[in-house]
């Protein structure tokens, strides 16, 4: 057991822009993706990881020195930046593709994130990163762990519950699994991913969006970080699901025999 | 309290309400029209306690209306991201 030392926390939130959770999705006319003149906010799940490090700083006070949040995406994400600095993080990090660029994939995510993470040790480094378990619109899943695989960092995923124990470097992460819940107990730096019961994230009042315009983003690309993000799968078609077939006649039967040779048609009753 | 002070209050209160207003999921109720016309209905409140009671209601539905998006979102996510498990049938 080392003696304690005075260290402080700064916490990285990637966070993204996805399509609103409320909007009702729909195939484009080309059938290669989603419709997506749509209202767009912050995947869910972000905004609990964003919500979580700001309660952090509020337990924590001074041993958090920074909380600053990066998205990689087109102009309209810096939006997403302002909302998370309303929120309570300090500064944002905008790696920023071109209007028309496709989607980064989880992998692309991750390595652009660990450039990143790369880039801001000679400013203190990243202790903890903190994001969403997955994305609402392609609900991958897997950019948390991928970066955590990169960097070579433990990771606590499906976070319901993220104690840090500043004095020790640990910090304890509880998680559901299967059949019950786990805790386990990280060194830092470390990567946590945020479940729908972490916390109940804050409203973005107005006099902090105010505020938050102030706040710095600094803007990158790809190239600055020397990550290339073009796509490894090519998406062919997309098209919706076939429309559910009704009960049908079914629902029709005059007696019991006949429901009965129904079911045994459906394949429902052996005997 | 000056008559300055609780105008600056109110006209913020109308610009939160306002822009938490526009996301309003129903689209058969009117809130921004019923928000102006509560607000166009109080203007020529004097004394400072009714005002005091108006701007008290506004924060009320201001916090209803944030209560209501918020549990609407955890519901939604709730029933895509962890759904109860189905019963069991009995045997």
């Amino acid at each position: 057991m080392y003696p304690s030392t005075v260290r402080l926390l700064n916490i990285l939130v990637p966070i993204k822009r996805c399509v609103d959770y409320a909007v009702k999705i729909r195939v484009n006319p080309q059938q290669t993706g989603i419709d997506l003149n749509v209202k767009h906010s912050m995947n869910p799940f972000d905004e609990i990881a964003v919500e979580e490090a700001v309660r952090i700083r509020e337990r924590m006070k001074e041993k958090v020195s920074s909380i600053k949040v990066v998205t990689i995406g087109p102009p309209k994400s810096a939006e997403t930046l302002r909302t998370a600095l309303a929120m309570g993080a300090d500064s944002a990090i905008h790696v920023e593709l071109p209007e028309s660029a496709p989607s980064p994939e989880p992998l692309g995510v991750a390595k652009a994130l660990q450039a990143v993470i790369a880039r801001e040790k000679e400013k203190g480094g990243v202790d903890l990163v903190i994001m969403g378990k997955q994305a609402i619109d392609d609900d991958a899943g897997q950019t948390g762990q991928i970066l955590a695989g990169l960097l070579d960092w433990p990771q606590a995923t499906f976070a319901s519950k993220v104690d840090v124990d500043e004095a020790n470097g640990v910090v304890n992460v509880a998680g559901e699994i299967d059949g019950g819940s786990q805790v386990l107990k990280c060194k830092l730096p470390l990567v946590v991913t945020t479940d729908l019961r972490l916390n109940e994230p804050r409203y973005a009042s107005l006099p902090n969006i105010m505020k938050a315009k102030k706040k710095p983003i600094e803007k990158l690309s790809p190239a600055d970080l020397r990550v290339d993000l073009t796509p490894r799968l090519e998406t062919l078609k997309i098209t919706e699901p076939p429309k559910r077939v009704g009960g049908g006649k079914a629902r029709c039967v005059s007696n019991v025999d006949e429901l009965i040779a129904k079911l045994k048609d459906a394949g429902l009753v052996t005997s | 309290m000056s008559a300055n002070s609780t105008r600056l209050r109110a006209l913020a209160l109308y610009k939160e309400l306002h822009r938490l207003g526009r996301d309003y999921p129903d689209p058969n109720y009117d809130f921004l029209g019923k928000l102006r016309r509560m607000y166009e209905k109080n203007r020529h409140l004097k004394d400072p306690e009714e005002i005091e009671k108006a701007l008290k209601l506004g924060e009320y539905i201001k916090n209803e209306t944030l209560a209501l998006y918020s549990l609407r979102k955890y519901r939604h996510l709730k029933r895509v991201y962890d759904p109860a498990p189905l019963p069991k049938p009995p045997l």
